[in-house]
């Protein structure tokens, strides 16, 4: 299994333009890394990233929407798995960093550690989908991953973060949101 | 938080053109619907709309979804109208009070009030579901308009136009079955 930053610090490296859907525990390792414009926060809402990032997505044809999602996130809305198969924006990338635990809520299990999350993609439409447990592998497949037409799906097996508390209120603040939306405008 | 509710029951006669309301939401600029369905607003909303050339219809899984689409979409200066029944209105609470409330995002949510009896304001209604919805939406803050017969209709757009200039959310309800023309 991967370290999440691990994968994340190997992400952010190949970066340009994409803007980037971000939630809870992964959030705060991804804000870490790289504290971006072109970021956009998903909490508040659990579940809800993927959602967010479909819309961006479709508002922004022009730009790589790239979401990092928990897999207790995406359980609390796996219809948008069928949603997004359906839409199938082609600038859409979906990776889920599956500890298998709700690491933002204490560390709890999910109901089930080995759901296979590629295979539900798949079967939702997704147009590619990956399960990753070592490094290497997810970076020999980031070309695709960022460039590929989408829907794009991937499985991040990682270990379970530390359980420590984060700065949600700073990392949705209306002044991030206020800087996208400007980097954003500044296309047109 | 404005509302025709209180209006006496024999003022509330008439009907809802269907096509008038998707013509109020297109003049507000809408691009995208974002639905759930719902038998109340089936045929003379979600039918057409599917079919409408200027609108891109999304349809999604569960009603918690459309309130993260449609605030993506902001992001693309793209607006939506959230279509949905009560019942979904109920169910994406949690989303409304965090993405549309909290951090003030323009989210536009048209809700269909089934079952409603004709003539009687929501709060009046036997329904327990649709008793608390403008109590619910006052709680949050949340302006709110009935849209029941055609003479309604003209509070659509300046309604969305407001949600929109000022980012934060706003609540249609439809409280009669609009026809379909």
């Amino acid at each position: 299994m991967m370290d999440r930053k691990e994968y994340l610090t190997a992400l952010a490296a190949r970066l340009t333009d994409e803007i980037v859907v971000a939630t809870y525990s992964s959030a705060s390792d991804w804000l870490d890394i790289t504290d971006r414009p072109l970021n956009y926060f998903s909490i508040g809402a659990m579940g809800l990233a993927s959602s967010h990032g479909l819309g961006l997505a479709l508002a922004r044809p022009e730009r790589r929407v790239i979401i990092i999602d928990g897999d207790g996130s995406l359980l609390m809305n796996l219809g948008t798995l069928v949603t997004i198969g359906a839409v199938a924006p082609v600038n859409f990338t979906h990776l889920v960093s599956h500890n298998g635990s709700y690491e933002a809520n204490g560390g709890q299990p999910i109901p089930n550690k080995s759901v296979d999350f590629a295979a539900i993609a798949r079967g939702a439409g997704y147009k590619a989908c990956h399960t990753i447990s070592k490094i290497a592998d997810f970076e020999s497949k980031l070309d695709d991953l960022l460039h590929a037409d989408g829907p794009l799906f991937a499985d991040l097996m990682i270990e379970q973060g530390a359980i420590k508390t984060h700065d949600y209120p700073g990392m949705y603040s209306a002044d991030r949101r206020a800087l996208l939306r400007k980097t954003l405008d500044a296309d047109n | 938080m404005a509302t025709a509710s209180e209006s006496p029951a024999n003022d509330r006669a008439g009907s809802l053109n269907g096509s008038t309301v998707i013509s109020a939401i297109k003049a507000a600029g809408v691009s995208h619907v974002l639905a759930v369905p719902d038998l109340h607003t089936c045929d003379g909303l979600l039918t057409p709309i599917a079919v409408d050339p200027d609108l891109t219809l999304i349809r999604t899984c569960k009603e918690d979804e459309c309130l993260g689409i449609a605030a993506g979409l902001s992001y693309g200066n793209k607006r939506a109208v959230i279509l949905i029944q009560y019942t979904g209105m109920l169910y994406a609470m949690n989303a409304i009070r965090a993405v549309a409330v909290s951090y003030k995002q323009p989210i536009v949510l048209m809700v269909g009030l089934l079952g409603k009896e004709e003539g009687l304001a929501p709060q009046k209604s036997k329904r327990l579901g649709i008793r608390v919805i403008e109590p619910m939406l006052d709680l949050m803050g949340i302006p709110h308009h009935l849209i029941e017969t055609d003479a309604d209709t003209p509070m659509i757009a300046p309604a969305i136009n407001q949600t929109y200039e000022q980012s934060f959310p706003v609540g249609l309800l439809i409280g009669r079955s609009p026809s379909r023309s």
